[in-house]
């Protein structure tokens, strides 16, 4: 019997549950993007069938660090910038557990953008939701990496002359296997996408446009947005990572000319995950490193045998 | 042949040379032979060039410092030398092995180098010759380039070396043999074998000049085995079910990491490697937090990185070990040299009232049953638990009874509840698990955990202020109680501490005058220079100190209320264990004074021993190698 009945238990699973008792009103702006995120999240995770006790989310700091607080499951709002390094190793540790890692774009690709570099090389079976809204929030409105070149706040006086980072390129190049963008204002669109983010088998990394209504009032409020599986004039083979490519630059542009792209960019799902990938090589048990702990079966082995070669 | 207490026998040349694991050889073969043995390691930061040497101390007695200098010099020159034969930057790169060893050869030594690789102008240049006379060494000019390339190739210098060493110094070479034999295959064993039964019967043909030899062996009671600190803090941590580790290179820290790593799949464990040190300790507290037993570390520069992390351990409650490997700072300083100078760092480092335990410990056993316990205490009261230790203990290999560890392993997860007492467990009323509790059961301070994955064991861990179920909370009243819930740990580790077998290690005669404070990997250097100055006698005893925090109050106030001045002895500029000792206890400034090294070289004995005498009469010390600092309002 495992030690996480938790974990693929059988039962039906309520769209209520992921809302916690204790702070179930978001303290969060009116009109801001974050509800979005929050409400596609509780849409999605029903739909794969996962219950608040077998999924983890952890986040970083700033306005979308508040995730976890008003969604019921395992929370860990970790520190700026370190959700993934967190989470990925719960993911290690017990592959069963449904890891879900959140944070802004300053967050995911400022400060912690080693770490999501290489969480997305080594494609680890979670999904990675980036709240872009192309300003820090929390902070009172300071220029983001994904605030437009010109964009002027408090500590870019004069407009920032940096170009804004690409985050869906970065993505593709770094080795996610599924790369999606959405927006808070296309909720049944964000709730398809999560749910395919989280079935995916890798690193699933979703840029999710959050608007900020609050700190960054001259920006567009992602409106009107054109879903390129649905349209006619976009479209590309999302398995092609060439064209995925090339779609990716072009949204990446349109965005600060007013088009907003979005849907899903590219898709691999041939790449095995990266538990897969250690297990193929010897260093990855199949029985879950934390169920070991809790069995009380396991055989535990001791350095003892291990003097031999210093006789 | 008259016997010196003990060999040491120093092997010196180029990185790339096979010093270490020549020396390794060297020690196992003596260590069989029925000796005590200890070595010391000296390397450069480079991958090849750059002077390198190994000391093994092989005697009868305890061997368990470097010793004071050395008597037996097997040099083989720097065969990766860049410019060799010229004088580069460095100097003679070629001869650097030779020249720059002999300031230390004790009188009477002997000196083996490789007239293959030096000639004649080399060794003129340097009057060896003439310090020979000076100093009475016996000095054995031999061809072990030439040896070893008549068989094989001009690497095997060192066993070629080692051959002619047992000749000189009455070792059998079966002892090498041995070694050789198992731990090689075809052409390499044939080759290498040969080298040493030609280097051995040339060694017999010389005429020896000099008229010691090494110690026999008078065997050892039981099964010895050769292991580093480094090995045993390894060792410690897979006994205590760690199975998890992740990390990024850093000198001298690499150590662990590489045991570790090669060993972890065995045990079916899981080691990994990451992008930096900011994620080697998050990816550490993830697995924790997911119920596995991990741990992670660093050395000073990594270690850095590694705060803020930690901070997050701390608050979140999450067990964590890491590892310092502390090597002479500031900042990249001297990445392959010892020093005790992240002391402070170690303690305090991260934002907030530091709420961890630190260990020193001193030597092999130390590392072994000291990392254990941080694991059983980090697991327990959920809380980091620091083992810090140096580049000196990392590399150096000492001989311990095989039955020293012969224990049993424990993988307990330490506060974590099971689903079925989770369900008896207090939840808020939204269901919700009570993970922080303000007054756990029993007047605990510690509120178990549930890991994520477990039926009804939800809640939220965070970097912030925190109430029972984990969510934000700024309430000063909620504040003031997780505080002094998390700090009070601390309290209740330093009584269990206290009411178990010390961590402190004391020396000398209990009723003596005066005493020598110290930690970690000096410990027993200064043990060993007590036992000089009371048969000079003086009248002194000595504490290693290992636990750092929580500080041992009791023991070091009772220590310090017994003798009349107490010397602080240790690897750095600033006195930062004095300074420690003055917080924690509030007192003592007027009684302490500090002997302070920080060249890169730990002491030897004989360090000590002429700080301690320095100290007596306050005087000025006779060199710049050391620095004392007298107590306050001296």
């Amino acid at each position: 019997m495992s030690a996480f009945n938790a974990i693929g238990a059988d039962r039906e699973i309520e769209d209520e549950e992921f809302t916690p008792g204790i702070e179930p009103q978001p303290t969060w702006c009116p009109g801001c993007g974050d509800f979005g995120v929050l409400n596609a999240l509780k849409q999605a995770m029903p739909k794969v069938g996962r219950n608040p006790d077998e999924v983890a989310v952890f986040t970083g700091i700033g306005c979308s660090g508040k995730l976890n607080s008003y969604f019921e499951s395992y929370g860990f709002h970790t520190i700026h910038g370190r959700s993934l390094p967190v989470a990925r190793a719960t993911k290690l540790a017990n592959p069963g557990v449904e890891v879900i890692a959140a944070g802004g774009d300053g967050d995911g690709y400022g400060i912690g953008g080693n770490h999501f570099i290489h969480t997305a090389r080594e494609n680890h079976d979670m999904t990675y939701i980036v709240f872009n809204n192309e300003i820090f929030g929390l902070t009172k409105g300071q220029t983001s990496p994904t605030s437009p070149k010109g964009h002027k706040s408090k500590t870019q006086p004069s407009g920032s002359a940096k170009d804004p980072i690409r985050p869906l390129t970065l993505s593709l190049s770094a080795g996610a296997s599924y790369i999606a963008r959405t927006a808070a204002v296309n909720p049944n669109q964000a709730a398809e996408i999560l749910a395919e983010a989280i079935q995916h088998d890798g690193f699933a990394h979703v840029d999710f446009l959050t608007q900020c209504p609050t700190w960054n009032k001259d920006a567009k409020q992602y409106v009107p947005y054109t879903d390129i599986q649905d349209s006619d004039e976009y479209g590309h083979d999302i398995n092609d990572r060439a064209e995925a490519a090339e779609a990716m630059y072009d949204a990446e542009s349109k965005l600060h000319e007013g088009e907003i792209l979005t849907g899903r960019f590219y898709v691999d799902d041939e790449r095995p995950s990266y538990t897969e990938e250690k297990q193929a090589i010897g260093e990855m048990p199949e029985q879950p490193l934390a169920e070991r702990y809790f069995d009380e079966d396991t055989e535990w082995d001791r350095s003892y045998q291990l003097l031999e070669k210093h006789k | 042949m008259p016997e010196p207490e003990d060999l040491i026998w120093r092997i010196a040349g180029g990185s790339g040379d096979g010093i270490d694991s020549t020396s390794q050889n060297f020690a196992k073969a003596l260590m069989r032979s029925g000796l005590n043995v200890f070595t010391h390691r000296h390397y450069p930061s480079r991958i090849r060039g750059g002077h390198t040497y190994v000391e093994v101390r092989a005697g009868n007695g305890p061997v368990n410092s470097r010793g004071d200098g050395y008597n037996f010099l097997l040099t083989l020159g720097d065969s990766f030398a860049r410019n060799p034969g010229e004088d580069a930057y460095y100097g003679n790169e070629e001869a650097k092995p030779l020249t720059e060893n002999l300031d230390d050869l004790n009188e009477g030594g002997i000196v083996i180098y490789d007239e293959g690789l030096l000639d004649e102008e080399d060794v003129e240049a340097i009057n060896l010759e003439e310090r020979a006379e000076e100093n009475g060494w016996h000095v054995y000019p031999v061809d072990l380039r030439g040896i070893a390339r008549e068989h094989g190739r001009d690497v095997m210098r060192n066993t070629a070396g080692v051959g002619f060493t047992a000749a000189l110094m009455d070792i059998d070479p079966a002892y090498f043999e041995e070694i050789i034999s198992n731990g090689m295959s075809g052409e390499m064993k044939e080759a290498n074998l040969k080298v040493l039964e030609d280097a051995y019967e040339l060694g017999q043909e010389v005429e020896h000049t000099h008229d010691w030899s090494a110690p026999t062996g008078d065997g050892h009671d039981e099964e010895q085995v050769l292991l580093s600190g480094s090995d045993a803090i390894s060792y410690g941590a897979i006994d205590e079910g760690c199975r998890f580790i992740s990390g990024y290179p850093m000198t001298p820290w690499t150590d662990v990491f590489t045991i570790m790593s090669q060993n972890l799949p065995k045990f079916d464990g899981v080691s990994e490697q990451v992008e930096d040190e900011i994620a080697a300790a998050a990816l550490a507290i993830g697995a924790s937090h997911a119920g596995v037993k991990a741990m992670s570390g660093s050395s000073g520069g990594g270690f850095a990185l590694m705060s803020e992390p930690l901070g997050l351990a701390e608050m979140t409650e999450t067990p964590l070990v890491l590892v310092e490997a502390m090597r002479a700072g500031p900042s990249t300083g001297m990445p392959t040299k010892p020093e005790q100078g992240d002391l402070e760092h170690i303690l305090y480092t991260s934002q907030g009232d530091s709420t961890r335990v630190v260990f020193a410990p001193a030597n092999v056993e130390e590392c072994y049953t000291q990392t254990r316990k941080a694991f059983e205490l980090a697991y327990e009261y959920q809380i980091p638990a620091i083992v810090a230790y140096d580049q000196k203990l990392q590399g150096e290999l000492r001989n311990v009874p095989e039955s020293f560890f012969d224990e049993e392993p424990n993988a307990d997860p330490g506060s974590v509840l099971t689903e079925e007492e989770i369900a008896e467990a207090a939840h808020h009323a939204s269901d919700k698990f009570k993970r922080f509790l303000h007054e756990p059961e029993d007047g605990s301070n510690v509120s178990p955990r549930s890991v994520p994955g477990q039926e009804g064991g939800r809640f939220l861990a965070t970097g912030n202020e925190h109430n029972e179920v984990g969510h934000i909370s700024e309430d000063p009243e909620n504040r003031v109680i997780q505080m002094d819930r998390r700090m009070g740990k601390l309290d209740d580790i330093r009584e269990e501490l206290d009411a178990e077998e010390s961590h402190q290690t004391y020396h000398g005669p209990e009723d003596a005058d005066y005493g020598i404070i110290t930690w970690g990997s000096q410990q027993d250097t200064v043990f060993e220079a007590v036992d000089h100055l009371n048969e000079a006698g003086h009248s002194v005893k000595a504490v290693g100190v290992s636990d750092l925090m929580p500080f041992p109050e009791a023991e070091m106030t009772e220590f310090l209320d017994s003798v009349e001045h107490a010397v602080v002895a240790e690897m750095n500029a600033s006195g930062q264990l004095r300074g420690h000792i003055q917080k924690e206890l509030g007192k003592y400034g007027d009684k302490m004074s500090s002997l302070l090294k920080y060249n890169g070289n730990p002491f030897e004995p004989r360090d000590i021993v002429e700080g301690f005498e320095t100290s007596l009469d306050t005087g000025e010390l006779p060199h710049t190698r050391m620095k004392y600092v007298p107590a306050a309002g001296d």
